[in-house]
Order: structure tokens, then C-alpha cells, then sequence
């Protein structure tokens, strides 16, 4: 064959030369740029490759009672997680741990779902395993491929349900609050405080997670922990001291009787919380770790209730212990004095125009003094103030006096009182000439009609009486800045009160619940409750002369004040006397004290107006108007 | 029959890079994650000797006896090619494939690998049997039919690489024989224009360039005719052609344009590999060590991507140390090309050129993105024994050709 001269092949073998150093190059060009010039982006996603951050929960900071006793704290705890590289992976394992440690269905659902939004994020299986899980998991761990034990401090509350609507509970964050960010700092698997306290005071006590790396393989699985990357160590969070005293609220837990709904709630005269109780209550430590899903169900089906704080979240007709502020308003007012006396005599009723209202009590009072009406708690006397008042005076008073407004107290969610803004509010609400002015004055002056309150702010009313004339923002970790407000009463008025509400339990309504060895100041009350049984209430201070403590409580469906009355005063002898003066709790005594001929039964109030549910609908409504313009 | 010595460059460098191989075969297999990987070497190992005693084997064999060979060879191999598209397995990359030959559930061999070997003898033994060297189209029907049939029965299997390596095999050869470079790069024409047909206006473009080119170059008018055909018969089905390529290669070809578009499955191999070297940095992450590779991210790094461990543990520098490597295999190869004492030892050494160019510069341009993922091993380094065999055997024929060149007077150097 022609054409392979030695010369024509040196031309061609330099062509082909050239066309190897060229691609020599040009391979080489592409190395030194992805190897020299962009190093560090491949570096970096090497190292996101297999680099996998494991947030590490920070203890969160304890809540004390005021003498250093603990309401919450952290215990070790174990956190099972598992890492995968796809749903159907996760899914695959998961059904291997079902076979050495149960995990119920729903659950695997939840985890694949929760999963799915955070796929480098290993999957939480169990936020609080016990020792036998953790046990049977290690030995199992050959075959749970991307299985992740690691130790978490784990909140755990000493003393359990009494403590449950106070504290709160911890949880792990939602997404919804995640966008809301109503967490600032938490990211997805944070664990925040959802109620109570843990809510309120979220930020001092949640301290900041700390990250760990570990190494993972294409398939997700851990290949060993404490990678090179230097981890963060967690910020434990700040601890808070209450005001609260452990031992009572427990003693309150203690006492209350079994299938009881109701509050009670202790304050100090200067506005410190003592106790705060709810029941029926609940076992915050439960949420430890995640609830499972049938016993949150549980907790948010029952017509118990149990997760209302019925503290600051439940509105009741005040009742007779409104009377305490009607006579405020006209002692105020300079209408009456100590000695004054109604025009009528209580006959066991009063008749008006052509309509009869009666007093609760039959027989009638007879002619009574304003000492003698509270300790009575006479009807007929307080219509007949109500009427001198009249409502506008009333509804003007009563807003100055607070009762249009939330106590202030420091946790979330406490619901406004209703209370009327004006004397338009009722022509708002029923229409002009719809409603009787004549029946709504007497209802509100036997703490009636469109006016309901929640215990702590009735509480923090009767500490401004039993106080020096000041009502001060109840607290229960840090004051309130804003200011506390006078009752606007004299010295020697608010020592006429106070000496009515001991005749209430010298003589009056609350008799059979009186004891020799504390003098105790108090009000029963029954409220109407178009639902069912009535509501009791009792508000009580002690000692009469020198408050110490003022307790209030109330009773769903417990017919009577008188019922509650034992439980306030129990509260205050064991706080002001100690443990020994009510000796080992008989749960039975208490209630057979309650036995009493002496019982106020709870006038009806005049059928006026519509159903008083809907009208606090309506109320709710305009109100959320009012805040949106 | 032993004259002069062996030509030793050839030795020294052959034997550096299948060190060089073997050692990052051994790395390969050091994962913390069990891969198919982990007892390779031991393989390879074997392979090793075996395909040093076939290299001794066919230095002993005079090229003649090859040249006479060389149809049985080709049919041999063409039959084999039939037998696989029919009975073949997949493996590797192109699991869905008919590559691999099978008996009794053991993979033999690709006999794609043999069918480049006998494509190149057989080729060399056609162009050097004529006086002259193609100077038209007519000319080339021959060359074309011998590299087309396997070609064509190999894209059947489909395997786009080793097809491909048909078309770098076909051109080194022709260009070597000696055929003008204008008609090897109108020869090329019709598939710039398949490549160009996917843009209408681009293609539009080319059609005129291309016209304007023939004006120029006036070639023979049958010539012309038929280029200029070919060019907008491409434009044409290059759409059709499209829509019957595997989805798999359709993924390849698409994620070598944007990785990022599937990163979990298409573009998966071309991300890590790209990782994988890109962190390796100047000095890399150091002989076996690299994180990359030992936790199983980087995929087939015992065999298409064997070079991604190069980059990730010995980094630039072990990269340009192995390319370097390559382009003095190449250089001594193509030496011995220019030396050889016939038109057939020298086709058929530069046809192995060609094949092992082509594999080079496909498998490490892949690892880096430069060209499209095909499933085709780097010589000397990826673990496999059909192919490793076959590149032993070549080097044998090489080595055979500089002795033949050397007994008959060459110098040394």
C-alpha cells in the first residue's frame, strides 16, 4: 500500500500527536477545575453528603415553688431515632423494631409522615424509651440499620396532676406554631412549653439546642458517631422561681373531691400566687416524650374537660360574691353606710310594678343592715341598692373595679370577663327597647345577668378588699408592670366589708364550715347555670383582721356555696396553721360538713332576656370586632 | 527467533499503569459499607497473570498468522455479537442491556470487547491489501461495511460506549491509511447534523454552512450528492431516532447536560463522581481513605468509575500522574506505529490506538462530566477480564510489531 513513506507518516504522527496532547490537556483542564478551582463547593457537598446534624435538646431550666421545691425538672431520659434514605426504608426498619418493642400503627403513619419533611433529619421513635426498649433495641441493633439511642434530659414533674394546669406541659413543636413563630429560636423537633408556665415562660426556659454530627453511607445508615466536625453543645435553659407553695397546691389536689370540675386559686394580698388548681386535672409528665395519640384524644374528647385551666380559661356568673362589689359601688358613691337599711323589709321578696322578685330565702330577712344583707346574703336588700345605684352607675363602676378586665395574671390564654361597656352594649346586643333596663339592674345586683367572671378575677377583687384598698395584677414568677389600682374605698370602709364577710362566716350563709382556731373571711355564692346544677363559689381570706392568704374556688354543678366553703377554708388553715392543724386529710369529714340547713339557693334571674349562652356568643363576637378595627 | 530486545518504554509503561490500576482496584474495594467491590483485587489479580501469559502468547505469534486470522476472527466475533443479541444479559451500569454472554448463569465475556480487536485486524488487513488509500465515497463502502456491521449490532445491544469506541476506531484507522482529512471530516458531517437537528435553527445554520463548505471543496459530485444527503436525512430522524433510544441512555444523555435535573436517579453517578473528585483537592484525601468511596456514595467504583478514585484519594496530582501515564502509552504506541514494518502492523497498531483512545478519553471525561455516562471501562484500571485481556492482547501485538520493527533495522530509540 502506498502512502506509508516515512515521510507522510511523520505528518500524520504529528496530527495525531497533537490530537493527544490536546486531549491531555483538555482532560487535565477539567480535573484542575474541578479539583483546584472548585474544591471547596465539592468539598462542602462531600462533606453535606455524609455529614448528618443530630440536634441536641438542652435541659431545660426547672420551675420552683418559692421555698426551692420542685414543680419541674429534667431527668435522664433515652430518645430512640432512626435514619433512613427513603420513606419505604424507614417503613422496612420501622416493621423490624415492631417486632422487639411495640409500636402501635398510627404512630408508624405519624413518624413516615414527619419523615417526609425533614428527610435528613433522622425520625423520632420514641421521644422517652425505658430502659427495656433501649435494652432490646442495642441488641437488636445489627439489624436496625441507621438506629440512633441517645441520651436527652426529660422533663418529669414530681408532683404529677397537682401540679398539671400550673405548670403546664412540654410537647414537641408544630408546624403551625413554626410558621406562626410563636416559638422564636425553635426549629422543627424543639421541644416547647404549650401550656402553663412551660407556655409562658418558653424563652427563659427552653435554653438553645446544640448539634451533633455523625456519619452516614449512601444508604443513610450511621456509620459512626462524632464525626470530624466539631459538635455544639446545648444551652441549658434558666431556671424560674414561683411564687407558688408546692405544698398546698398539693394539699389542694389532695382535698378536692373525686369528679369535682372547678378551680381554686390562693393569692397573697400583694398578688403573689400561692396555688392554682383545676380539675378534673391530668398527668402533664404523660407528654413526656410524646402523648400518644389515644390519650390526647382522650384529653380533648372528655366533657371534663381536662386540659381547660378553669382557673383563668372558664367564665361563671359571679353571683353573691358580687354582692361584696355592689356594696363597694354604693359605699363608694357615698349612697349608703354600714348601718343603712333598705326601704322594704325582706319579706322573701320584693314586689315591683306587678312582678314578685324574690329573695332566696322564703321565710325573708327581715330588716337588715348592710352587714347583715352580705352575711345573709339577702336579695331583697341588694335589689333595692342596685336600684338606688342604677345600671349605669353600675356597669360604670364595675369597669372601673376591673371586671371588664383580664386579671393580668402571668399565663397565656386567659379569657376576658364579660362585662357591658355601656349601657349600649344591651341595645347592641338585644336591640333598642328589646331589653327590660328595670330586670337586667336587679340581675346584676345579685352578680347575675350579662356578667360573668373567672375566678382569679374575682380572687384579685377580694385581695383588693382583704389588701389595703388596692387591687394588685396576681403573679406567679414576675410582677406585673402595670400598676396596682384602687378600689377608691376609706379605711374604715373596707373594715366595714371585711367585718361583713366575717359575719357571713360567724352567723351568716357560711357557718357550718366556720372553725375556732382561724378566723376566716368569706362569700358564698351560687350562680345560675341554665345547663344543669348550679355553681358554687367560695371566696374566703385569713386571718379576718390581718389577711395572709385570700382563696377562691368553685365547684361546676355543686348546688351550693356552702359546698365549697369547707375546701377554702381547709386551703387556709393549712397554709396559715400548717400541716398539723388539718391533720391527715378524711375526705369524707369535709364532705359531711357541708350538711347544713343553712344554704343559699340561687335566685333566678328574670327571663328577660334570650338564653344568656348566646349572649355571651354575641358578646365574644362584637368584642373580637372591637380588637380587629 | 529472539533478535533484538523487547521494546521496553512500552513494557514500562503498560506495566505502570496496570500497577497503577491494580493498587486503585485495591482501594476500591476498602469501603465501610459492603460493596460488590470488596474482594475484586483478588480477581483482578488473576486476570493479571492471565492476560500477561495471552500478552506473552501473542508476542510469540507472527503478525502474519494474525493477518491470515483475521476474517475468521471477524466472522467469529460478528457471530458471537449475533448470539448475544439474542441470548445476552446486562450488568453494571446497563443492567436492562445485551451485552454480557452468559453459560450457565456465569458471565463470560462481552463480546463487544473481542469485536473491536477483529474490527481493528480485520480493518487494517482491508486498507492495507489496496494500493491507495480512499480517496471518495465509493472507496469507503468496504471500510464502512467491516466497522458498520458491529457497530450497528453492538448499538442494537444498545451500548451507546462501546459503539462509540466502533467510531473512534474507524476514523484513527482511515486517517492513518491516509485518507485526506476533508472527506474524514465530511464523513463526520451527517453526525454534527444529528446532533445539531434537536435545534431547528441551528441545524438550519449548518445546512448552509455546510453547502457553502462543498462549494468550497468541490468534491466528486456523487460525493456531494451524498453528504449533503446524509446531512438532511439526519435533520430528519434524529427525532425518531431519539424517541427509540432506551430511556435509560435518553436519561444519560439529557442528565450529561444537566446533572441536576434527577439528582437522585439519572444524575446520581455524575454528581458523586464530580464530588467525589472535586473534593479531592490538590494532594486528594489520601490512598484508600477517601469518604466518598468508602461510604458507598460513589457508584461503581470498581469498574466505570474507577477513575473517581484517583481523583478523590490521590487528587490532581494522582490524576495527572495516571494522564500522563496514558499520553506516554500513546506516544510509545504511536511510535511504534510510525516504525512498523508493513501498512498492516502499522494500521493495526494505530487502530488499537484508536480503541484505546477512544475508551480513555470517554471513561475520564465521563468521571468529570466532559462526555455523556456510557458504560465503558478504562483500560488497564477498571475490573473486568474479558476487556482487560483484550487490552493485554493488543499491547502483545504492539510489543510483536516494535520487535518485527526492530529486527528488520530500526534503531532503539
Amino acid at each position: 500500500m502506498n502512502g506509508f513513506d516515512s515521510y507522510r507518516l511523520r505528518a500524520r504522527a504529528d496530527v495525531a500527536r497533537l490530537v493527544f496532547v490536546a486531549a491531555f490537556v483538555v482532560l487535565c483542564g477539567a480535573f484542575f477545575r474541578t479539583q483546584v478551582i472548585q474544591h471547596d463547593k465539592f468539598q462542602l457537598k462531600a462533606v453535606t453528603n455524609r455529614l448528618r446534624p443530630i440536634s441536641l435538646t438542652p435541659p431545660r431550666g426547672s420551675i420552683l415553688d418559692r421555698h426551692g421545691r420542685v414543680i419541674a425538672e429534667n431527668v435522664p431520659g433515652y430518645s430512640v431515632k432512626l435514619l433512613a434514605s427513603s420513606s419505604d426504608s424507614l417503613r422496612a426498619v420501622l416493621v423490624r423494631v415492631q417486632r422487639f418493642v411495640p409500636v402501635d400503627s398510627a404512630r408508624v403513619v405519624d413518624i413516615i409522615e414527619r419523615y417526609k419533611q425533614a428527610r435528613y433529619q433522622p425520625a423520632l421513635i420514641f421521644g422517652d424509651a425505658s430502659f427495656e426498649i433501649i435494652a432490646k433495641l442495642e441488641e437488636h441493633r445489627s439489624v436496625l440499620p441507621g438506629l440512633v439511642i441517645q441520651a436527652e434530659p426529660k422533663r418529669l414533674y414530681p408532683a404529677g396532676k397537682s401540679v398539671a394546669h400550673l405548670a403546664g406541659y412540654v410537647s414537641e413543636v408544630t408546624e403551625v406554631d413554626l410558621k406562626a413563630d410563636r416559638y422564636p429560636g425553635a426549629v422543627l423537633g424543639s421541644i416547647v412549653g404549650k401550656a402553663g408556665l412551660e407556655r409562658q415562660y418558653d424563652d427563659t426556659l427552653r435554653g438553645n439546642e446544640g448539634v451533633r454530627y455523625i456519619e452516614v453511607n449512601a444508604r443513610g445508615r450511621l456509620v459512626r458517631e462524632g464525626a470530624a466536625s466539631a459538635s455544639l453543645p446545648p444551652t441549658p435553659g434558666n431556671p424560674i422561681t414561683t411564687t407558688i407553695d408546692l405544698e398546698l397546691q398539693r394539699f389542694i389536689d389532695s382535698i378536692w373531691p373525686a369528679k369535682v370540675r372547678g378551680a381554686m386559686v390562693a393569692l397573697t394580698p400583694n398578688g403573689e400566687v400561692r396555688a392554682l388548681y383545676s380539675a378534673p386535672t391530668f398527668d402533664p409528665n404523660s407528654f413526656v416524650g410524646g402523648i400518644s395519640s389515644s390519650d390526647w384524644r382522650r384529653l380533648n374528647t372528655d366533657p371534663a374537660r381536662p386540659l381547660l385551666n378553669r382557673v383563668i380559661q372558664a367564665r361563671y356568673p359571679p353571683a353573691s360574691p358580687f354582692k361584696l362589689a355592689i356594696s363597694a359601688m354604693a359605699l363608694k358613691r357615698g349612697l349608703i353606710r354600714l348601718g343603712t337599711r333598705m326601704p322594704e323589709p325582706c319579706r322573701g321578696g320584693m314586689r315591683l310594678g306587678n312582678r314578685v322578685f324574690r329573695c332566696w330565702k322564703k321565710d325573708g330577712h327581715g330588716m337588715l343592715d348592710l352587714i347583715g344583707a352580705v352575711a345573709g346574703s339577702c336579695d331583697v336588700y341588694f335589689y333595692q341598692l342596685g336600684l338606688q345605684l342604677g345600671l349605669e352607675a353600675i356597669i360604670q363602676d364595675g369597669v372601673f373595679l376591673g371586671f371588664r378586665d383580664k386579671s393580668g395574671i402571668d399565663l397565656e390564654n386567659e379569657l376576658s370577663p364579660i362585662w357591658p361597656s355601656s349601657m349600649a352594649y344591651f341595645d347592641r346586643l338585644y336591640g333598642p327597647r328589646h331589653w327590660s333596663p328595670l330586670g337586667t339592674t336587679l340581675n346584676f345586683s345579685i352578680g347575675q345577668g350579662e356578667n360573668t367572671q373567672t375566678l382569679i378575677n374575682m380572687v384579685k377583687f377580694y385581695q383588693g378588699l382583704a389588701g389595703p384598698g388596692t387591687v394588685v395584677t396576681p403573679f406567679i414568677v414576675r410582677p406585673s408592670a402595670t400598676k396596682e389600682r384602687s378600689l377608691g374605698l376609706s379605711e374604715k370602709e373596707l373594715d366595714a366589708l371585711r367585718h361583713s364577710l366575717i359575719a357571713v362566716m360567724e352567723r351568716g350563709t357560711a357557718v357550718a364550715s366556720r372553725r375556732a382556731d382561724l378566723a376566716v373571711a368569706g362569700k358564698t355564692g351560687t350562680a345560675q347555670n341554665p345547663h344543669g346544677e348550679d355553681h358554687g363559689w367560695f371566696i374566703g381570706f385569713a386571718p379576718a383582721d390581718k389577711p395572709e392568704l385570700i382563696v377562691g374556688g368553685i365547684m361546676e354543678f355543686a348546688e351550693h356555696g356552702t359546698t365549697v366553703a369547707p375546701y377554702v377554708v381547709q386551703a387556709l388553715r393549712r397554709y396559715i396553721l400548717g400541716p398539723a392543724a388539718v391533720g391527715p386529710v378524711k375526705m369524707g369529714v369535709l364532705l359531711d360538713e357541708t350538711l347544713t340547713p343553712q344554704r343559699d339557693t340561687a335566685p333566678r334571674p328574670l327571663e328577660l332576656n334570650p338564653d344568656s349562652a348566646a349572649a355571651r356568643a354575641a358578646e365574644d363576637s362584637l368584642r373580637r370586632a372591637e380588637i380587629a378595627r | 527467533m529472539r533478535g533484538p530486545a523487547i521494546d521496553r518504554n512500552l513494557v514500562m509503561v503498560s506495566l505502570s499503569l496496570m500497577l497503577f490500576g491494580l493498587a486503585t482496584l485495591y482501594s476500591a474495594g476498602q469501603t465501610d459499607v459492603p460493596t460488590r467491590a470488596a474482594g475484586v483485587w483478588h480477581r483482578q489479580f488473576v486476570w493479571f497473570g492471565v492476560g500477561i501469559v495471552a500478552c506473552v502468547v501473542v508476542y510469540n505469534v507472527s503478525l502474519r498468522v494474525l493477518e491470515w486470522l483475521a476474517p475468521a476472527l471477524y466472522a467469529f466475533s460478528v457471530l458471537l455479537l449475533g448470539v448475544v443479541l439474542v441470548v445476552g444479559t446486562g450488568a453494571g451500569t446497563a443492567e436492562s442491556s445485551h451485552s454480557w454472554l452468559s453459560i450457565g448463569g456465569h458471565q463470560i465475556g462481552q463480546p463487544s470487547e473481542l469485536a473491536k480487536v477483529a474490527t481493528v485486524l480485520m480493518l487494517a488487513r482491508f486498507l492495507s491489501s489496496r494500493k491507495e488509500a480512499p480517496r471518495s465515497l465509493p472507496d469507503l463502502i468496504g471500510p464502512a461495511l467491516i466497522v458498520g456491521v458491529p457497530f450497528l449490532m453492538v448499538l442494537k445491544q444498545p451500548d451507546l460506549g462501546s459503539a462509540l469506541v466502533f467510531v473512534g476506531i474507524f476514523f484513527a484507522m482511515l486517517f492513518w491509511s491516509g485518507v485526506r482529512p476533508r472527506l474524514l471530516f465530511l464523513m463526520a458531517t451527517p453526525g454534527i447534523s444529528l446532533l445539531l437537528a434537536f435545534n431547528t435553527l441551528a441545524w438550519g445554520l449548518w445546512i448552509i454552512v455546510f453547502v457553502l463548505i462543498l462549494i468550497a471543496w468541490r468534491p466528486y459530485v456523487w460525493d456531494w450528492t451524498m453528504f449533503l444527503a446524509a446531512n438532511i436525512a439526519m435533520g430528519a430522524i434524529a427525532m425518531p431516532l431519539w424517541t427509540r433510544l432506551a430511556p435509560y441512555q435518553q436519561n444519560r444523555l439529557l442528565t450529561f447536560l444537566n446533572p441536576e435535573a434527577d439528582p437522585r436517579a439519572a444524575g446520581y453517578h455524575a454528581i458523586q463522581s464530580r464530588v467525589a473528585i472535586g473534593s479531592g483537592g490538590w494532594f486528594g484525601t489520601g490512598y484508600t481513605e477517601g469518604p466518598q468511596k468508602r461510604l458507598a456514595f460513589l457508584p461503581e467504583q470498581h469498574t466505570d468509575f474507577v477513575f473517581s478514585v484517583v481523583g478523590e484519594e490521590l487528587g490532581f496530582l494522582g490524576v495527572f500522574v495516571a494522564l500522563s501515564l496514558f499520553l506516554m502509552l500513546f506516544l510509545v504506541l504511536l511510535r511504534i506505529a510510525r516504525r512498523a514494518t508493513d501498512p498492516f502492523s502499522s494500521l493495526m497498531v494505530f487502530g488499537i490506538i484508536g480503541l484505546f483512545f477512544t475508551h480513555v478519553f470517554e471513561n475520564v471525561g465521563m468521571t468529570v462530566n466532559l462526555m455523556p455516562i456510557t458504560g465503558i471501562p478504562l483500560p488497564l484500571f477498571s475490573y473486568g477480564g474479558s476487556f482487560f485481556i483484550i487490552c493485554l492482547l493488543c499491547l502483545g501485538v504492539a510489543l510483536r510489531v516494535a520487535h518485527d520493527s526492530r529486527a528488520s533495522g530500526y534503531p532503539d530509540t
